[in-house]
């Protein structure tokens, strides 16, 4: 009864003439788009217009007061650290990436392994790494390699095995930010993985088991298979965020020792407001859009695909 | 004969039924405790050796005994941080950050995935792609053009914007704002069409429909995406680092960084209390909520 009434209401209203603004008002598609303005506005202003300021500063000279299309980069490009910096991110990137990703994999199976009612309290503990802001945790991993005071150096020390210089050297340290990153990275893939195994149905490795599959074809030819999206996804996904790493290098090395562990993102922070040199900051940073495109466009394909499987 | 008997053993490795379990089976839950064991060494050693270092004096850990074990545990550190006003002035700015960002970010995100997932629009389709390409874009390519904007706009408003902490509740928003709409997004697509449909039937309007259907259904997605937003801008580094310089204005993170570590004196006592109770926020919420936390981690990747 009630229904019929507010319907009867509805019909008078809307067979009334309106105005312009009423009327916009009033659609569903306007309702709909002003609901999402706020979040347009925030991305148009604070993502989309930087991202293209930042292109627009690396032509700028350093007091960004002339206009020089290429000096910024032929600048860079003279300089053996700016080379250091791309290799010393390429690397970074793609060893913390496969050991993340190789660690993820391998401890899934084995919480996977264990009896259940189990599972939660390890993969509640494995998890923590991820949870502490990686700021504070590579404090500790800066005391935990303290040049004087190492505690690993004293078990060596203990086990007569000799010290070894964590940051001090140019090879131990870059060693050292990319065993934090994948202390820090790796147990989001465990988590990734751990869900994916679980949604692997149980015939596919009965039906392997019949066919007297070893374990190790049992994971060749049904687990990465069946998880083929989800590596996928999560290790574009983790290239990106590594190739963009800041934390970790800035607390513990701060790119040193003599600019060895630099990455993009720390050397931009030190030219660009460490060094008040704006436009070669902006350049630098500017090298990490090609990788950011490269897997973003593999991330866009991933989800379109999947999109169209489920329409 | 010998398949079947070995397709019932290998049937349910989750549930091991101990009558029935073949001795490499055994072997096999055995070798996974032991790696377990491992494993987990690697990854709680750094926050054990905070806790650790937490509880001694500057003079047991600048002593040559055993650094991994405490021989006269003391509290002064803790005392000494928690009533020093610089260490509290980071905490609080923290908390305020944090806070106003979870509310500006669900303010923005779930009125916005609502448009999204059920009310089309024109460029809706491409909205929705754009909102995840953005979460692809990181801080550190942003902060530097950001850096100049808010000194231009001080040129031209007379507003200062770097060097004050409500800078922060500008740029963290671009952090979490594109992740909290998509997964809000991937819970909002989830929810059966018959029953907004039922709701409009009844005369409901969109605002009804959304407070009264949409968030308390997707509550489980809501708190996922505010547990996300909070660890964000809490964890957030890269920003306040390049934004805010002065004591008073700084956020943990980076005022433990700048300020307990003078130039080459560590006191790391107080280093290892500082970012520990920096990191309990986090570690708290994520030990009651530990099943939203994962639920909105994997959201990302499954729901896309």
């Amino acid at each position: 009864m009630v229904d019929a009434v507010i319907s009867d209401v509805r019909a008078i209203d809307s067979s009334r003439p309106k105005t312009g603004m009423r009327q916009f008002l009033r659609r569903k598609s306007s309702i709909a788009f002003l609901m999402a303005l706020p979040l347009i506005l925030l991305i148009a202003v604070l993502v989309l217009y930087p991202a293209f300021y930042a292109m627009y500063l690396a032509t700028l000279n350093k007091s960004m007061q002339h206009f020089e299309p290429v000096k910024n980069f032929t600048w860079l490009f003279k300089r053996e650290t700016f080379w250091m910096v791309v290799r010393q991110s390429c690397v970074f990137a793609l060893t913390a990436v496969f050991f993340k990703a190789l660690i993820g994999f391998i401890v899934a199976h084995f919480v996977h392994n264990i009896p259940a009612k189990g599972q939660r309290k390890w993969r509640g503990m494995l998890l923590i790494p991820w949870v502490i802001p990686p700021a504070m945790s590579t404090l500790a991993w800066l005391w935990l390699f303290d040049p004087s005071y190492s505690a690993f150096n004293w078990i060596f020390a203990h086990l007569g095995l000799p010290t070894i210089p964590w940051t001090g050297d140019a090879y131990w340290a870059r060693f050292s930010v990319i065993l934090i990153n994948v202390w820090y990275g790796a147990p989001f893939f465990l988590i990734m993985y751990l869900a994916a195994l679980k949604s692997v149905p149980e015939q596919l490795y009965e039906a392997a088991a019949i066919d007297g599959a070893s374990w190790w074809q049992r994971i060749w030819y049904v687990t990465l298979p069946m998880m083929r999206n989800i590596i996928a996804i999560t290790v574009l996904f983790s290239t990106i965020v590594t190739f963009a790493n800041f934390d970790i290098v800035q607390v513990l090395t701060a790119g040193g020792p003599i600019d060895k562990t630099h990455v993009f993102a720390t050397w931009a922070f030190r030219l660009g407001i460490q060094g008040g040199d704006i436009p070669a900051g902006a350049s630098v940073s500017l090298f990490m859009f090609p990788i950011l495109a490269f897997c973003a466009i593999f991330i866009l394909r991933d989800i379109h695909r999947r999109g169209n499987e489920a329409s | 004969m010998t398949s079947a008997s070995v397709s019932i053993d290998r049937g349910a490795p989750t549930r091991p039924r101990y009558g029935s379990m073949s001795r490499d089976r055994r072997w096999a839950l055995r070798w996974s405790y032991f790696f377990l064991v491992l494993f987990a060494v690697f990854f709680l050693t750094p926050p054990l050796y905070m806790l650790i270092t937490s509880l001694k004096t500057s003079a047991e850990i600048s002593a040559a005994t055993n650094p991994w074990w405490v021989y006269h545990p003391t509290l002064s550190n803790y005392i000494e941080l928690l009533t020093s006003n610089m260490y509290l002035t980071f905490f609080r700015n923290s908390a305020i950050v944090s806070v106003f960002v979870v509310c500006i970010t669900m303010l923005i995100s779930v009125p916005a995935a609502f448009a999204l997932a059920r009310m089309r629009f024109w460029g809706s389709a491409v909205l929705a792609t754009g909102v995840f390409l953005t979460y692809l874009v990181p801080d550190s390519l942003l902060f530097i053009p950001l850096f100049k904007m808010f000194a231009v706009f001080n040129e031209w408003t007379g507003i200062q914007l770097i060097n004050k902490w409500w800078v922060l509740l500008v740029v963290y928003p671009t952090l979490t704002v594109p992740f909290a709409t998509w997964i809000m997004i991937g819970y909002f697509a989830s929810i059966p069409k018959e029953l907004d449909e039922a709701a409009l039937m009844d005369g409901a309007n969109y605002r009804q429909i959304l407070l009264k259907i949409f968030i308390p259904v997707a509550l489980p997605g809501l708190i996922a995406a505010t547990i996300f937003a909070f660890t964000v801008s809490w964890a957030q580094f890269l920003y306040p680092l390049a934004f805010t310089t002065s004591p008073d204005q700084l956020v943990l993170p980076v005022g433990i960084i700048t300020t307990l570590i003078k130039g080459d004196v560590y006191n790391w006592g107080q280093i290892m209390t500082g970012a520990l109770l920096g990191a309990a926020p986090p570690l708290i919420i994520y030990a009651f909520l530990m099943d939203y936390y994962i639920a909105g981690l994997t959201a990302g990747a499954t729901k896309g």
